[in-house]
């Protein structure tokens, strides 16, 4: 795999934003569509933000970790926290037919990413996420974002 | 960050805009949730809305309910796409009423 960008940030929601316009210009440099960058814009906010919620439990001191990398046809996100290990059976979507507030961001990441998982890091390092996305891939990528089935 | 408010007959109509990410979806659930309290039927207008994370979307469910807690009529008008892309994932977009305008709502 080779690193394309690293980026460090404090789990602040005002980073969100800034985060977002540095995952457009990369993925852009890296030859995405507009549908895919859409899709991975969504999924890394949606993970950064479970990790200021959830991980963080709204500190806004935690340090976060984005990475980029390339792996083939692939882009490759690895989200680090330093926060708790977090159980990851309690990482789950709501019931889409239960309407409440929250419980929607796992259910946008998984919808719109190719594959989704927690990587086994040690004990006291926090959590790492990976998600990968096939890049360059517009047919894919419409079905999964802008068809409901 | 103050939305608008403006009154269309028996609505009241508020418009978003921007990027409703978790910075600013506390100040957009505060203001929808604010003017269902005062028992008015509320649009919300996503027109101008050029990203809208899950917190946004929180917000929107919020006040869905409220309104039909409190039988008021809440809807969504002018959803731009990045909105629609968003409330089509979560399967929302058979939830909410939606309109294209203001002149369907009536």
């Amino acid at each position: 795999m080779r690193l394309l960008q690293r980026i460090h940030f404090l789990s602040q929601p005002e980073k969100l934003k800034p985060v977002r316009e540095a995952v457009r210009v990369m993925a852009r440099e890296q030859g995405c569509t507009e549908e895919n960058l859409d899709c991975m814009v969504m999924a890394i906010n949606e993970a950064c933000m479970n990790v200021m919620q959830h991980a963080y439990h709204e500190i806004n001191d935690g340090e976060i970790v984005l990475e980029f990398w390339q792996e083939s046809d692939e882009l490759v996100i690895r989200i680090y926290d330093f926060a708790e290990k977090v159980d990851i059976s309690t990482i789950k979507s709501r019931d889409l037919d239960d309407v409440r507030p929250g419980g929607l961001g796992v259910h946008l990441i998984h919808k719109v990413m190719d594959k989704v998982e927690y990587l086994d890091i040690p004990e006291q390092a926090g959590n790492l996420l990976e998600m990968r996305k096939r890049i360059g891939d517009i047919k894919q990528c419409k079905i999964k974002c802008e068809v409901d089935q | 960050m103050k939305y608008p408010v403006t009154e269309h007959g028996r609505f009241s109509v508020i418009a978003l805009s921007g990027e409703i990410d978790l910075n600013v979806s506390p100040k957009a659930r505060e203001q929808i949730l604010k003017q269902l309290k005062q028992h008015k039927h509320l649009l919300v207008d996503l027109s101008a809305v050029d990203y809208i994370d899950s917190s946004g979307v929180a917000s929107l469910v919020e006040g869905f309910q409220l309104a039909r807690a409190q039988k008021q009529d809440f809807a969504l008008i002018g959803v731009s796409k990045a909105a629609m892309q968003v409330l089509q994932l979560a399967r929302l977009d058979k939830v909410f009423k939606i309109y294209n305008s203001l002149d369907e709502c009536e």
